[in-house]
């Protein structure tokens, strides 16, 4: 099991200006699953997807990735994790302009302290899994929208992580594009890699193996494909 | 490491314009400093060099009464001064500092030298030996120097200087002219010259009275030929030349330390050297000292770029919430935000710091042109002030560095 939610609550604020986000959240991912979770926005999604990417830590009740409680990580331990076992993939890419295409890849095997010949032949590998093995020099300006987001999916596996978390990732393209992004997320998940996926299009949650919705902060149900 | 140098510049040369604003106050600030360090010890090494000579390093032992030269025209030779005779230098030369040493005779020339109607109303006579020339750093201009049979044979010849010349012969060619010492007729042979064309620069009415020659011109004549003229008890000095200009106060000391053994008894009357060095300094601090206060002011400004570059840091911090929001979740560690921060601060106002220096230099040559001290640069302080600056960026680089490393990823990456 690499996900395991148990009644994890999330509130914002304090006092009288609380804002409950999430409510008695369960929730259990088998390793090699592909799940897309879908909501309206400010349902509450986007911070289930921060909780799971320790990006953010729930109010209350348990959080279990690949077996292991960090609700008590330091900073160390919690970046640690990010790097080695979470691969990212937002909406906007967040790629580093000045930086080349391989540069942009090898930055979390830069964090992880990956000696710098090492780092440059997994980033093209990388590269190469996402179908750019040519642009491996490029700006992200030189690149279209769907490219830089295939930089940006290389970024997140050339880790090699337990667990790809995607945020929109097909939100800011057009419909080819998109195409092209899900369908390397279909190869992936063949490949046997754990994806996690927000998104709000019915087409685009399709691809999964299983969709969950959240309203209001309640995962309300599973719909099995 | 590297990367975080290489993102540091990357970031500088991004906003090149922001970024050479932000360095102005740093760049003001240590060009300040080293023009203002530049100009002390420019001073500092102009008074060493009015006072002590450029390069000749020479101390001048005589007998003091008190603070002043005894001159046996004028006053009484105490009977516990014995006369010295030629074998004293020998041990002088054996002092580590002394290259070269020299016995002489001198007295006060006034109205005991003539040519034909022209005499000599101010300048001293001096009774010289073999090494006399050369440790004063005097060479012939004209003429011929002193030959060993000069002493040997006691020759009644002599070498005048400049002033001696033009004052006795205005002009006209000296050389084999016979002139008047002590009723004793000389024949003059050369004509000498300090071997470096060393004037005093002269700023102010008070640089002319502290560093001009007032003595007048000198005559020399062979030693072995005074004692016709003054007899054979006149007391002698010595003239050392040390090794380096800061060996001249000890020479100076050592010299007249084994002078003053030859002396029978003791009273007011001593060897001392003529200690210039000891004078220059004295001048030097004082100088210094008006010209400190002005590096504390040029460190206010310092201060102010160094505030400069904070507020800078922290636009940037800002600026960049959804890059630090993206490295955190890469896997990036506060420690290693803030690392990059204090880097980018850092090298921007070493960068700073260096342009400060260059335009430092510059200004200083410009107040060295202007005001004719000479330019002195320190390597020493070049190094520690742009150590300095570097500094002033990691100290002021701190707080924006820390407030990137606080920064909550979720809300990083959410700010587009």
């Amino acid at each position: 099991m690499i996900i395991e939610l148990e009644h994890i609550e999330k509130t914002y604020g304090s006092g009288a200006s609380q804002v409950p986000v999430l409510h008695d959240v369960n929730m259990q991912v088998k390793e090699g699953e592909y799940i897309a979770i879908m909501g309206p926005s400010g349902s509450g999604k986007s911070t289930l997807m921060n909780i799971l990417g320790y990006l953010d830590t729930p109010t209350s009740g348990t959080y279990r990735f690949d077996g292991e409680d960090n609700a008590r990580a330091g900073d160390a331990r919690m970046a640690a994790i990010r790097n080695k076992k979470i691969g990212f993939v937002f909406q906007s890419f967040h790629l580093m302009q000045r930086r080349r295409a391989w540069e942009n890849v090898a930055l979390p095997l830069l964090y992880g302290n990956v000696r710098r010949s090492e780092r440059r032949a997994r980033a093209e590998e990388a590269l190469r899994q996402v179908g750019l093995e040519d642009r491996i020099s490029f700006y992200p300006n030189q690149l279209s929208g769907g490219q830089c987001q295939r930089v940006a999916i290389a970024r997140a596996i050339c880790t090699r992580p337990k667990l790809l978390l995607a945020d929109e990732p097909t939100g800011a393209l057009d419909s080819k594009a998109g195409q092209q992004i899900m369908d390397i997320f279909d190869e992936l998940h063949a490949q046997g890699m754990t994806i996690v996926m927000i998104t709000h299009e019915h087409a685009v949650a399709a691809r999964a193996r299983k969709i969950l919705y959240i309203y209001d902060g309640w995962l309300k149900e599973e719909e099995r494909l | 490491m590297l990367e975080n140098f290489r993102e540091a510049f990357d970031g500088i040369w991004s906003h090149k314009l922001r970024s050479a604003l932000t360095m102005l106050g740093i760049i003001i600030g240590i060009a300040s400093i080293i023009a203002i360090s530049s100009t002390i010890m420019g001073t500092n090494e102009q008074i060493k060099q009015n006072l002590v000579g450029a390069g000749n390093n020479t101390v001048e032992v005589g007998l003091y009464q008190g603070d002043y030269l005894l001159d046996p025209t004028y006053q009484q030779v105490p009977e516990y001064v014995t006369p010295l005779d030629g074998s004293i230098l020998a041990e002088i030369n054996k002092i580590k500092e002394v290259k070269d040493a020299s016995l002489f005779n001198r007295r006060d020339a006034y109205g005991m030298i003539w040519y034909g109607t022209e005499g000599l109303n101010q300048g001293s006579v001096y009774g010289v030996d073999e090494h006399f020339m050369s440790v004063n750093g005097f060479v012939i201009r004209s003429g011929r120097a002193f030959l060993p049979e000069d002493f040997a044979r006691f020759r009644k010849v002599a070498l005048i200087d400049r002033t001696v010349s033009e004052t006795l012969f205005m002009g006209a060619n000296p050389i084999n002219k016979t002139i008047e010492i002590a009723s004793e007729p000389y024949v003059v042979v050369g004509e000498f010259t300090q071997n470096s064309a060393f004037t005093p620069t002269i700023t102010s009415i008070n640089d002319y009275f502290t560093y001009t020659d007032h003595s007048g011109g000198k005559v020399l004549i062979p030693a072995t030929t005074w004692p016709t003229l003054f007899g054979y008890d006149q007391p002698s000095s010595v003239v050392v030349r040390a090794g380096s200009t800061d060996e001249m106060t000890e020479a100076g000391k050592q010299t007249a330390a084994i002078l003053n053994k030859t002396l029978s008894g003791s009273g007011d009357v001593t060897y001392k050297s003529k200690d210039l060095l000891e004078q220059a300094k004295k001048l030097q601090e004082l100088s210094s000292a008006t010209n400190r206060q002005l590096i504390w002011i040029a460190s206010i400004s310092l201060l102010v770029g160094g505030i400069g570059v904070m507020n800078i840091m922290l636009v940037s911090v800002t600026e960049r919430t959804p890059e630090i929001g993206l490295k955190k979740a890469l896997g990036a560690r506060k420690r290693k935000i803030s690392a990059q921060f204090l880097t980018e601060a850092g090298v921007l106002t070493c960068i700073g710091g260096i342009l400060g220096v260059l335009v430092g230099v510059g200004l200083a040559y410009v107040v060295s042109r202007v005001s004719g001290v000479p330019i002195f640069i320190s390597w020493y302080i070049v190094a520690a002030t742009v150590v300095f600056s570097f500094v002033v960026g990691l100290f002021f680089g701190a707080v924006p560095a820390v407030q990137a490393a606080r920064l909550n990823p979720i809300d990083a990456l959410r700010r587009e």
